[in-house]
């Protein structure tokens, strides 16, 4: 099972290699790690996407809190929660048909930039699910696929 | 962090704030050894007598002497080395620290702060290095944190699970000068190692204690560490249940009380693996689960109800899963399980039948062995040396089967006795740690069981024994062979010896002498206790026994890896 774990450590260094160096020391998944600052300038919010059974989850909870530069950990998914994650994929403006882009009207959040190269850089902001139907619709025709990973928030 | 308010606004350099604080913290010995970052810090310690600095001889030593000092005392033990080789000798034993949650302080020398990641001359990432195996590490890039840094190191090794804390310190910042505050207390919000322990979790668990028909009591290091000993052995004694113990719980209940299965585990007795396998209720305290605990993971315990109680969450659940955690201090769950259960004079139901089925275990003997002609079995070094010492003695151990039979056949009955490295398995630990162990309890008897192998990899360390006077007696059983290689070459490598034979060893009477200790060489059985009884008569020197033992010698009962409990190889 996917999980989206919310973690607030302090602003030390090193603290973000405890963190992935914890992940591989004991051969826990990372589908994506995304950290930035907090609303607390002194500590910082990672966002991690991994997968498990509910045992390892667990696991990976206790020892994230284990940590002693760790603040706060939550796991997000099991409550209510809204995910978004951002990708820029840079396509060939030559591979643009018209199919394709009606294809793309239907992505909510999504704008086109220009580059001086002529190539078009796509930019979504969607759900990880719609973000990874957008990706496979145009990963054929795309030079670079730039993704964030998720970051998300409880609703509840 | 609270400042300690001091009106005096005189400046120190970070050498002197150094040594201030260590003594602020009542640290009365460092082990250490000096190098070009941390000269500054060792001119300091020249210049004052409240805290002695211990010379080894390698730094791997250091710490396995912090380690001793601090398993058998309740201080915390103190490092300081130089930066580059300094640290990197010293990984070994802050590896093993943290394995077996021991609270010791490293502090690591390190380059200046302006040639930090410029490969200076002995510069390691330190912090880096040794981030997957300490509980917290902090480089010091401010003599202004200096202070408080040390303030919290201390806080986090000895509190909580314990474990090692390093700190590096560039050496500029040795020289740079601020105030002095030693902080009084330190309060993070990252780490609060006060844990509130459930209620609910104490009353489901009492009642279980109350209807079970076949418990067992499975004590591990934490209930030592925790100092909850005493509290142990009165719960265990007014339930009237069976204990058994990790190899690192041993002396946490009485060895010689009749409720005491033995140890459990890969070597561990006959009689603790089966009840272990049979029993309905299992009441872990303080003990991880490890896999030469466990065995096979599917097989293990199949019909019990686990009750586990440490004070590290990540412990409970990992290998088996627990149906009643208490997350909390083992001495304060003992005592919230007492007063819910001996405080209401409630009683638990009879056990008598289990109490037969153990006893009818029991029968097997199995750390049984027969010492019968000249040659000496090692299993009589150390029974003799129980019965020499009245079981009063402290024991420090290598890896190997010397290990294990010092484990199985020495009764300890107090905590801290049994000074051994169990989670990492480090050969060169017992003669480093026997140093630091005399160091905490100077006026006591302290013996190294150990191997013709496992000694030589920390003998600088009879060096620093001569320097400071320190009458450690060394048992060493020796075979010839790294024994416990060679028992699973013989099991399961069908006897090929690869490189398992000890050749072209030393001749340890005349290497002892050398360095100017008593040595014997034994090779009689009869000599044994008169052997033993000599070098405890020679109150002021070291002594070297060097006990030639039967080659051929087993450590049994074994379970192999990946075995089930009941499936134990029994001679
Ligand atoms: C530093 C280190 N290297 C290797 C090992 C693997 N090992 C475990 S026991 C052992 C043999 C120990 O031999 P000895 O000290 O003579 O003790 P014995 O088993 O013969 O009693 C070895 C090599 C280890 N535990 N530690």
């Amino acid at each position: 099972m996917r999980h989206i774990i919310s973690v607030l450590l302090e602003n030390e260094s090193g603290a973000l290699s405890r963190v992935a160096g914890l992940f591989s020391a004991r051969s826990f998944n990372i589908e994506s790690l995304s950290v930035a600052t907090s609303e607390d300038l002194t500590a910082s919010r990672m966002t991690i996407v991994t997968s498990g059974d509910d045992a390892v989850i667990e696991q990976i909870v206790k020892q994230l809190d284990k940590l002693v530069d760790v603040i706060e950990v939550s796991e997000i998914t099991s409550n209510e929660h809204i995910e978004r994650e951002i990708v820029f994929v840079r396509i060939n403006n030559s591979e643009i048909d018209k199919k394709i882009m009606d294809k793309l009207e239907s992505y909510e959040f999504l704008k086109i930039h220009n580059s001086k190269s002529n190539d078009l850089i796509i930019e979504c902001v969607d759900s990880p699910e719609n973000i990874n139907q957008f990706v496979s619709t145009i990963k054929k025709i795309a030079v670079k696929i730039v993704r964030s990973g998720a970051v998300g928030i409880n609703s509840n | 962090m609270k400042q300690n308010i001091d009106n005096n606004n005189e400046k120190f350099t970070g050498a002197e704030i150094f040594v201030k604080c260590l003594e602020a913290e009542g640290i009365e010995l460092v082990f250490g050894y000096p190098g070009g970052a941390v000269l500054h810090i060792y001119d300091e310690l020249h210049k004052q007598n409240e805290v002695s600095h211990i010379l080894v001889r390698h730094e791997q030593g250091a710490v396995h002497a912090a380690e001793g000092f601090a398993k058998s005392s309740n201080k915390p033990g103190v490092v300081l080395v130089t930066s580059g080789p300094g640290a990197t000798n010293s990984i070994t034993g802050i590896a093993d620290a943290y394995m077996d949650s021991v609270p010791i302080v490293v502090f690591t020398g390190q380059v200046r702060t302006a040639l930090i990641g410029n490969d200076a001359f002995q510069e390691v990432d330190t912090v880096g290095i040794t981030r997957p195996c300490v509980k917290h590490n902090f480089m010091i890039t401010n003599v202004k944190d200096m202070a408080s840094t040390i303030k919290k190191a201390f806080y986090v090794a000895t509190s909580g699970r314990p474990g090692p804390v390093v700190v590096d310190i560039p050496k500029d910042i040795t020289e740079d000068k601020c105030e002095f505050n030693y902080p009084k207390s330190v309060s993070m919000r990252s780490y609060n190692p006060h844990i509130e322990i459930n209620s609910d979790s104490i009353i489901e668990a009492a009642e279980k204690i109350l209807s079970c028909e076949k418990p067992v009591i499975y004590a591990g290091g934490g209930v030592i560490n925790s100092n909850a000993s005493e509290e142990l052995t009165n719960f265990a004694k007014y339930l009237n249940f069976p204990v058994t113990n990790t190899l690192m719980g041993l002396g946490c209940f009485p060895g010689d009380d009749p409720q005491f299965i033995q140890m459990l585990g890969m070597h561990g007795s006959y009689e603790a693996n089966m009840a272990m396998h049979d029993c309905d209720l299992l009441i872990a305290v303080g003990a991880r689960f490890d896999d030469r605990i466990t065995g096979r993971l599917d097989k293990f315990s199949p019909d019990a109800t686990v009750i586990h109680i440490d004070v590290d969450p990540s412990s409970i659940s990992k290998n088996i899963r627990a149906h009643i955690p208490i997350h909390g201090d083992v001495k304060d769950a003992i005592n919230k399980l007492s007063q819910e259960i001996i405080g209401k004079k409630l009683r638990p139901k009879n056990i008598d039948n289990w109490w037969n089925q153990i006893n009818e275990w029991r029968k097997k003997d199995s750390f049984k062995y027969n010492q019968e002609g000249d040659i000496i079995k090692p299993q009589f070094v150390v029974d003799s040396l129980y019965n020499v010492t009245n079981g009063d003695a402290f024991i420090t151990s290598d890896v190997g089967q010397h290990q294990m039979w010092a484990a199985q056949l020495y009764k300890f009955n107090k905590p801290k006795r049994w000074i051994n490295s169990g989670g990492l398995g480090t050969m060169g630990f017992g003669l480093p740690s026997a140093m630091g162990t005399q160091f905490a309890n100077p006026d006591s008897l302290v013996c190294c069981v150990t191997g013709e192998a496992s000694i030589q990899m920390c003998i600088q360390e009879l060096s620093t024994c001569l320097q400071y006077g320190l009458p450690i007696k060394i048992i060493n059983l020796n075979n010839r062979y790294m024994g416990m290689v060679r028992q699973w070459q013989e099991f399961f490598y069908e006897k090929r010896y690869a490189m398992s034979y000890m050749d072209a060893l030393p001749d340890f009477v005349k290497l002892a002498e050398s360095f100017g200790h008593v040595g014997y060489k034994v090779e009689k059985s009869s000599d044994v206790e008169p052997a033993l009884r000599e070098a405890i008569n020679q109150k002021n020197r070291l002594v070297f026994l060097d006990f030639i033992t039967d080659q051929n010698e087993n450590v049994f009962p074994m379970i192999a890896t990946g075995a089930a409990h009941n499936k134990m190889i029994l001679s």
